[in-house]
């Protein structure tokens, strides 16, 4: 029973962090272009944020 | 306009949009820069990125490019107080053709985010209460089942208010309002689960339903995403009929003075000046000039027209060169657009009574299952008289039966079906349209532009050496379509150059090339009165006043038209054209591609009469077209597609938009639609089955919540694995595509 209490708040803890990646990513406009992300990995150009994040910066 | 003419290069390519348009199809995002997006069809790879955002960002003025792979649509960032950069030339060169596209509404969707993140939240909520249940399920002490309980618990309350708040909203508000939806008993469903799963965990019972409810809220917010996915966003046609028109136009008064002022305050009567390169802006008569008229908008035919003094002209038509005097007929809201906003509004207005599949199948569901969990309430009371035991049967009809599997069903395949066209460069507005072409019977096509290319093409010509190449030198300095197509001749000599060039409005174009005097237009002119051979789709060119070639035009189908038109015919669908172009022009196409039924001369409204009179006869039509002269028809049909170069307007009245400008994409798109309804016959019928099964179950009390949890699962797997039987691609209607597009933005 013991070891619960340290596996389970453990467990959700990395549960609720997946999460809030999901939501930050989300946010970010990361799932807007999954095709040309998988692509753009072997270009070489040298600024490849999404347009909305060049504004940003 | 005399030797000043702007170079030959300056007139954009023939079919790419004019640089007015692109500045309307643009939005601001800074105060010096513009964005506009591009659809780029034949992007499908890494190397196309680079290539494509190479070519845009070596271009002047713009500041950066980003290309989309997955909806292949490249964006473009430019300096506003520029000129408009040449996208389209650019992209050509690269070997990407492009086409303009219209922003329709904000990117944002804020409905969508909220149902993502209602997801997210259900779904990790769902996983870690699953983890937890599993333990239960395999035999947990009576301390562990209870500690296991509450956490459960901690978890699913916060989880349903955030992310049941979508269904509790949808049945507060139907229930508002007298009625029911199926949000009803979805809502009654989590709501008394949770309610009696608490009681029972605070009184340490062996049974609690956390999973159950969570995973079904999750389940279903999969379904109520992927449903969203597929609904049409606002429709925007009519904004953008609007925003065609000047708002405002040059008025001449008695004494001589020009004011600029806004159409509304413009009376009949009254002058308005139009120069070269301006849209009509009021129905009128023409006063003064005269000018060649590009009439698409109004007719549909590609063909310039000549406005002189004393002839009616319609607002929306666009003057190509000389500057008209006109006296205003007709008020704003009596033009010809005017009339045209009205009626697509009225076509609109009669499509919006489709009810989709899904949305009758709720209909006839909600009241079902209500029906059922009461009776299972009242009868085991009856029988029992234990209020706990009854509440705990029908709340498990009520989560067993649970429309995940009916939710996921319709909008699953439609998803699949829309990826699936896109991969075949057909983007798809929603999921209705889907279900309204399988129902296709009647294929009605326009003719200029859908079955015909919509440009003038040399179809024939006499001239010779140096006379062609004085023609073709001519022809460089003129954005008359006619021109253009002789300007654009394949292995034509060296140009020349012309000089003193002149462009008579609605007759042609004169110039000295090396000395020598050539005039290039209409025969009767060209040749200095003398009667000419051919009807209208003839250009003589004139040496000194003597005859030195003609040059025939035509307006050829588009490569696979006859195909596409057999294919169509040998699923027996009846097949016919409307056109605004002349008899003699109808014919000729509709003998080329094999279709016997057609109307030639319509205008507008005429076309709308046609599709209503077809839908009258109980007929589903399918509309093809892509002018705004179309419009109205492609509302008013039962469902409508267009090609990807078809006027703004045209695509947003439209259901479907095929990109690659093959009509090849009818047959694709009737085939797939079938194919799709198929699928969600099958899948409505798997969802039955299980009910049918499953609620027998329920209503002897006899479901565990690890049943509930196995069933519910199942079902639902079922359902999109049978969507996901969609085959890849259209049979014979392959086209070599190099990678398949997600399905994440197939509906544009």
């Amino acid at each position: 029973m013991s070891y619960l209490v340290w596996l389970i708040p453990i467990a959700l803890l990395m549960g609720i962090t997946a999460l809030l990646a999901f939501l930050w990513s989300l946010r970010r406009g990361q799932y807007e272009d999954l095709d040309g992300a998988a692509e753009r990995i072997l270009l070489d150009a040298e600024d490849d944020r999404p347009l909305r994040e060049r504004h940003e910066g | 306009m005399t030797g000043c003419c702007p170079p030959a290069d300056a007139a954009p390519p023939a079919g790419a949009p004019g640089d007015e348009e692109v500045r309307l199809a643009s939005h601001a995002i800074s105060p010096t820069l513009l964005q506009t997006h591009l659809s780029v069809p034949s992007a499908h790879c890494g190397a196309c990125i680079a290539a494509i955002e190479k070519a845009l960002l070596a271009l002047p003025g713009v500041s950066a490019a980003r290309l989309n792979l997955s909806t292949r649509r490249v964006a473009v960032q430019w300096r506003r107080d520029g000129p408009v950069p040449p996208f389209f030339k650019a992209l050509r060169d690269a070997g990407y053709e492009a086409t303009l596209f219209s922003f329709q509404e904000k990117e944002e969707d804020p409905e969508f985010t909220r149902l993502l993140r209602a997801t997210a939240v259900a779904g990790f909520a769902a996983m870690n209460i699953m983890l937890l249940s599993v333990s239960v399920w395999s035999g947990a002490d009576a301390g562990t089942r209870h500690a296991f309980h509450m956490i459960s618990a901690l978890l699913a309350l916060p989880a349903i208010g955030y992310s049941g708040r979508i269904f509790f909203r949808s049945a507060w508000s139907a229930l508002r309002r007298g009625r029911t939806n199926m949000d009803v008993p979805i809502s009654i469903g989590i709501l008394a689960t949770l309610g009696l799963s608490l009681h029972d965990t605070l009184r340490n019972e062996p049974h609690a339903y956390f999973d159950a409810v969570v995973s079904l809220t999750f389940f279903l917010l999969i379904g109520r995403t992927l449903d969203h996915m597929m609904r049409r966003r606002a429709r925007t046609a009519i904004v953008g009929l609007a925003r065609i028109m000047p708002r405002g136009a040059t008025v001449l008064s008695p004494s001589g003075e020009r004011s600029y002022r806004e159409l509304r305050d413009i009376a009949p009567g009254e002058t308005v000046i139009v120069a070269a390169g301006e849209r009509i802006p009021l129905d009128g008569i023409v006063q003064e000039g005269t000018a060649e008229l590009d009439a698409a908008i109004v007719t549909g035919e590609a063909e310039p027209v000549a406005a002189r003094p004393g002839e009616a002209v319609s607002a929306g038509m666009l003057n190509l060169s000389g500057a008209l005097t006109i006296r205003v007929t007709h008020k704003a809201e009596d033009s010809f657009l005017a009339e045209m906003v009205r009626m697509m509004e009225a076509a609109e207005g009669s499509r919006s009574r489709y009810r989709r599949i899904a949305d009758r199948a709720a209909g006839l569901y909600a009241p079902v299952i209500h029906t059922l969990a009461f009776a299972a309430f009242a009868s085991w009371m009856a029988a029992t008289g234990d209020w706990h035991r009854s509440l705990t049967v029908a709340v498990s009809v009520l989560i067993i039966t649970c429309p995940c599997a009916l939710g996921l069903a319709v909008p699953m395949v439609q998803v699949v079906a829309a990826r699936r066209l896109f991969e075949q460069g057909i983007a798809l507005k929603e999921g209705s349209a889907l279900e309204r072409l399988a129902q296709v019977d009647t294929v009605v096509f326009d003719k200029t532009g859908t079955l015909t290319r919509g440009e003038l093409r040399l179809a024939g010509h006499t001239a010779t050496g140096r006379d062609l190449a004085a023609a073709v030198a001519l022809a460089a300095r003129s954005h008359h379509p006619a021109a253009r197509a002789i300007a654009s001749l394949k292995g034509a000599p060296q140009p020349l150059a012309a000089r003193n060039v002149v462009e008579h409005a609605g007759l042609g174009i004169e110039g000295e090339v090396y000395g020598i005097r050539y005039r290039l237009g209409r025969p009767s002119w060209a040749l200095g009165g003398g009667s000419a051979p051919g009807g209208k789709t003839m250009s003589a060119l004139s040496r000194q006043g003597a005859p030195a070639g003609m040059f025939a035009f035509a307006d050829a189908p588009r490569a696979d038209a006859k195909a596409a038109v057999d294919h169509l015919r040998s699923r027996n669908v009846s097949m016919e054209i409307l056109s605004g172009d002349g008899e003699q022009a109808v014919t000729a196409v509709a003998q080329q591609v094999g279709i016997t039924d057609f109307t030639s001369a319509l205008l507008p409204a005429d076309k709308v009469r046609r599709l209503e009179e077809l839908r009258r006869l109980g007929r589903k039509a399918l509309m093809v077209g892509d002018g705004l002269n179309d419009a109205p028809a492609l509302a008013a049909a039962h469902v409508s597609m267009a090609p990807g170069t078809a006027a703004e307007v045209g695509r947003n009245a439209a259901d479907l938009v095929f990109l690659n400008g093959a009509l090849g994409a009818v047959p694709k798109a009737l085939g797939i639609a079938h194919r799709a309804a198929r699928l969600i016959r099958q899948n409505l019928g798997l969802a039955i089955v299980y009910n049918v099964l499953v609620v027998p179950l329920a209503l002897a009390g006899q479901v565990t919540p690890l049943l509930a949890a196995v069933a519910m699962s199942l079902s639902s797997i079922l359902v999109v694995a049978n969507a996901l039987r969609m085959p890849a691609d259209g049979a014979d209607w392959r086209t070599p595509s190099g990678s398949t597009p997600k399905l994440a933005e197939a509906m544009s």
